[in-house]
């Protein structure tokens, strides 16, 4: 992945400058999600067949965790999987897959024992989502927009050899991979960028003193993540995220809907023009209710504002 | 332990730590609610000796304080002020060849000390800062809320020695003592937020209603939560305050300080006002431990500047950079 040898610190201050100055950060689900379970969890064949690939992005990962029923209680999954000869027999529905109509393959989650607890009866599995069988269907979104989508599986033949780690120990693989989801959720020097520019081309109204308080507050509150996510990579080396991992991940996606937030006030009047419409009126202004829209989500995956809340809780203070 | 002496250097009698060192004790004494004027004393009156006294001043004045012989207060604000760096009703005039001091000075925390020092408006303009024997003052002290005890303190033609070069304007040096007070104020804060977190968690755990421990109710665990996002938050920036004022300049030390200070203010009251409902009615009493952190976090958050006075100040500044940078 380029970074074999990075420390978190490295890798997070690396990402940060990435998000400053504008350039797509690598996709996050070969980069952030999978890869680093391949390389924790996978066998050596499977690391050689696949990470090399997951870094060039030749293969387009999805990720096939969330169903239905089973959102934020990932674990009460349905999708199953059925052992014929030295295949899996995947049969069942995925739901929010992020830019899933672009992926080449997806990393799921499946039920392979319906008998024990249901933590206890998850898999890994790895699908081409060429398979005969596996089906993508558009969702859309309040704003307009096509980023997520359902995955259905129909008698899928999966080769037994595409599980990932050992049968049942999927929970594990999901934890970890959450965890460093959570990390990543924070995308602090992006929501910096929105308001810095935001500033920029609102400078006009940087003159009102309810304005300059509302930027004020929330550069105090980015500021405070972001020192905040420092003292949270600096510890997570080796392997396990920090727990207050999920302090990040709360806060950050309310400071990312808030300055969104702000965004659409700025543009006042302006943002109910269309973005794709001839307009006198600015990009941004057009552009600023579909991203407020859009940024709803943003409390809503990666495991809800709600289950962090509950994690602090449970896991941190031990209510 | 040599804890009042840490902010001083070696020369002045002082152990020549630093303001990291300092935040620890203050973290501590929030923590406990130990009443003692270390921010008072040795921060506050201390500070502004050590960045406005001569070689002579600071040796005598900081060594003492730092044995622990002289009891220093800082008397400064003013009735009808609000947090402001420089002093006006209360006045310094040259007669003869000595300054004598005028006026009322209050808040003035633990103001019942053997030696004040006493900001005063200057003949010429500015402020001055000055030493004053207690006894040549009148004072009358209370006890505040939370235990704190504040004077008023009135001047009448009391004798001052000019600390510093006399009718030099010491606004500056007085700005940067202040600033760095509010910095320790938020370790006390800080130290004072965790015990409010911990106290709260404890008792959720333990205490039982409807047969059940309160922390088996998601409303109220959630709310724990958001408490501990808060003080984590806190510390973050207090921290990164605190190596501010450690590595770089007054300029620098003082937008860290209204950041910091504006960041403690709001989880300030959040953590404790939380940590009364989350406990009900024992919350409130004057003989359990999160009331009087409560009160203690009300009297910090007033004492220096609150929440909205450094947003007003940060505020003015927003349009002079794009994005914020910890490190610029």
């Amino acid at each position: 992945m380029g970074w074999a040898g990075w420390t978190e610190l490295q890798r997070h201050l690396w990402h940060e400058e990435m998000q400053r100055a504008g350039v797509p950060t690598p996709l996050p689900f070969n980069v952030s999600m999978i890869g680093p379970v391949l390389i924790q969890f996978a066998s050596q064949e499977m690391k050689e067949r696949f990470l090399p690939a997951t870094a060039s992005l030749d293969i387009w990962w999805s990720q096939g965790f969330s169903e239905p029923d089973a959102g934020s209680d990932l674990a009460g999954l349905r999708t199953s999987a059925v052992r014929d000869g030295d295949d899996w027999i995947v049969n069942g529905q995925k739901t929010w897959t992020t830019l899933g109509q672009y992926g080449d393959w997806i990393f799921t989650l499946v039920r392979t024992d319906p008998a024990v607890k249901k933590q206890a009866g998850i898999s890994m599995l790895l699908i081409d989502m060429t398979s005969p069988g596996v089906e993508v269907r558009p969702i859309q979104l309040i704003d307009g927009g096509h980023e997520v989508n359902e995955v259905w599986f129909t008698d899928v033949r999966v080769p037994g050899e595409n599980l990932v780690g050992e049968v049942n120990q999927g929970w594990t693989m999901a934890k970890f991979l959450l965890g460093n989801e959570r990390v990543g959720v924070a995308p602090v020097a992006m929501v910096k960028r929105m308001l810095g520019r935001a500033k920029e081309v609102a400078a006009d109204q940087l003159d009102d003193p309810v304005v300059r308080a509302r930027v004020a507050e929330l550069e105090n509150e980015l500021l405070a993540l972001e020192l905040t996510t420092l003292r949270v990579v600096a510890h997570s080396d080796g392997g396990e995220p920090h727990p207050a991992s999920s302090v990040l991940k709360l806060r950050g996606t309310e400071l990312q809907q808030a300055v969104s937030e702000l965004v659409v006030d700025l543009a006042g009047p302006a943002s109910l023009v269309p973005p794709d419409s001839e307009s006198d009126l600015p990009l941004w202004a057009r552009r600023s209710a579909p991203v407020y829209l859009n940024y709803r989500k943003a409390s809503i995956y990666g495991g809800s504002n709600e289950i962090q809340r509950q994690i602090i809780a449970g896991t941190i203070l031990g209510l | 332990m040599g804890a009042l002496g840490l902010p001083f250097s070696e020369e002045d009698g002082g152990m020549g730590a630093g303001p990291v060192e300092v935040g620890l004790v203050a973290q501590e004494v929030g923590r406990v609610l130990a009443p003692e004027p270390y921010l008072a004393a040795v921060v506050l009156a201390g500070g502004v000796v050590a960045s406005l006294g001569t070689d002579a001043q600071r040796a005598e004045v900081l060594g003492e304080l730092s044995s622990g012989n002289l009891h220093l207060a800082l008397a400064h604000a003013e009735p009808g002020r609000r947090w402001s760096d420089t002093a006006s009703s209360v006045t310094a005039t040259l007669v003869g060849d000595e300054w004598r001091i005028s006026g009322v000075k209050e808040p003035v925390l633990h103001g019942d000390a053997g030696t004040l020092v006493v900001t005063a408006a200057l003949p010429e303009g500015g402020t001055g800062a000055f030493l004053v024997a207690g006894e040549s003052a009148t004072t009358t002290t209370a006890t505040a809320y939370d235990g704190t005890r504040v004077s008023r303190v009135v001047l009448d033609g009391a004798r001052g020695v000019p600390l510093g070069e006399a009718g030099a304007d010491a606004t500056e040096g007085i700005a940067v003592a202040l600033d760095r007070a509010r910095i320790t104020a938020c370790h006390e804060a800080l130290g004072a937020m965790e015990a409010a977190l911990a106290a709260t968690t404890g008792y959720l755990r333990s205490r039982k209603q409807f047969g059940v421990p309160l922390s088996t109710f998601q409303a109220l665990t959630f709310r724990a939560a958001d408490m501990y996002v808060a003080v984590e938050l806190s510390t973050s920036m207090v921290w990164w305050a605190t190596m501010v004022a450690a590595e770089r300049d007054a300029t620098a030390t003082r937008e860290a300080a209204a950041r910091a200070a504006l960041q403690v203010s709001r989880a300030g009251r959040l953590v404790g006002q939380e940590a009364i409902q989350l406990h009900g009615g024992i919350g409130m009493t004057a003989e359990y431990l999160v009331g009087n952190l409560k009160a203690h976090l009300t009297a910090l958050d007033h004492l220096l500047g609150d929440g909205s006075h450094h947003l007003r100040s940060l505020a003015q500044g927003v349009a002079a950079y794009d994005a914020l940078d910890p490190l610029a």
